[in-house]
């Protein structure tokens, strides 16, 4: 692997690394608050590593609820996860033996630092992986460091978990540019407003993403390509 | 919940998360993808970004002026530092600091 993949790989997952170490940090401090040892922390990051749903999960376990409950919620909330590998069959299965960790570690973030490398990047099938392992690292050890840190961090992080949001926001406004046809764009925003306006913040997410997709599938594509 | 169930529950939860991350290249195993699948891959990205920004505000109708309206306000502060600067890392920190200066403030 040459080293302009690391370069580029360590640039581009810069916004991944400080949000998921400060968030995966208030992770691991709010597991062990809950009285949950850290290696159920490190077991929940390595094999889940979903960031707001093992906040949940968290909740969900010390409010101590069926596993139905567990399963139901999982399914609502991560359901989202499918619709990111859409872009990148193709891609991530030519990378052979990667392939299983691509598909795990297909988080919001890496998926949304993916969707902004150019097609023609040089070394690009090795970019991706390095985005992954490293945003996965930096999952793991901030859950480490969170677990180990307990409650005596020194300053008042709160609001530290907003530059994902500025992360999203950065990244729509690159794909708007990179196109003229705005009309996904408005589709998605706009869905999104409706149905959390309709069905309330914990529930629009599904709803919105199928509705979007099966919106774009029946009127866009099929049309000429455009270059 | 005793460790032990916490346990299972972490791993139920990974379990599904894993098949529904698996869950288009299971489709697609053996074939490749139809080209109108394709295409609308190419179009998700831009319509996912814009659904995930309102993810993250989705919470700003419970107390607008706690977190409504410092969130807004931080997602344009984001919006116009990248315009100007065309710098991600700049925004995003310019954004952050934004949004954490805010919520003290208000």
């Amino acid at each position: 692997m040459k080293k302009e993949a690391w370069k580029i790989a360590l640039r581009e997952s810069l916004p991944i690394l400080l949000s998921y170490v400060f968030i995966a940090i208030a992770f691991g401090i709010t597991m062990s608050d809950a009285g949950y040892p850290w290696y159920l922390s490190l077991l929940s990051s390595v094999a889940l590593y979903t960031g707001a749903y093992q906040f949940v999960l968290v909740s969900l376990m010390a409010g101590g609820a069926s596993l139905v409950t567990v399963a139901v919620t999982t399914l609502l909330m991560n359901s989202r996860q499918m619709f990111y590998a859409l872009s990148f069959v193709d891609e991530f299965r030519s990378m052979g033996k990667r392939l299983p960790l691509m598909v795990h570690t297909l988080t919001d973030e890496t998926y949304a630092v993916d969707c902004s490398l150019p097609r023609d990047l040089p070394e690009r099938k090795n970019v991706l992986f390095l985005v992954a392992v490293l945003s996965y690292a930096y999952w793991i050890l901030g859950t480490l460091l969170g677990a180990a840190l307990g409650q005596i961090l020194p300053w008042n992080l709160e609001g530290i978990d907003f530059c994902m949001t500025a992360l999203f926001v950065v990244i729509l406004i690159q794909q708007w540019e990179k196109t003229s046809d705005h009309f996904p764009a408005i589709l998605g925003g706009g869905m999104a407003l409706i149905c959390l306006l309709m069905l309330g913040p914990d529930r629009f997410m599904l709803p919105a993403l199928l509705i979007t997709s099966g919106i774009l599938f029946v009127s866009k594509t099929g049309e000429v390509q455009k270059s | 919940m005793s460790l032990s169930s916490a346990a299972a529950a972490i791993l139920l939860g990974a379990v599904i998360t894993l098949g529904l991350r698996s869950v288009p290249f299971l489709v697609f195993s053996k074939r490749h993808m139809p080209e109108k699948l394709v295409q609308l891959g190419e179009m998700l990205p831009s319509a996912i970004m814009a659904v995930l920004v309102v993810y993250c505000l989705k919470d700003a109708g419970t107390d607008w002026f706690g977190i409504g309206l410092p969130k807004l306000a931080a997602v344009v502060i984001v919006a116009l530092a990248y315009r100007l600067s065309r710098n991600t890392l700049l925004s995003i920190f310019v954004g952050t600091a934004g949004y954490m200066l805010l919520i003290r403030l208000l």
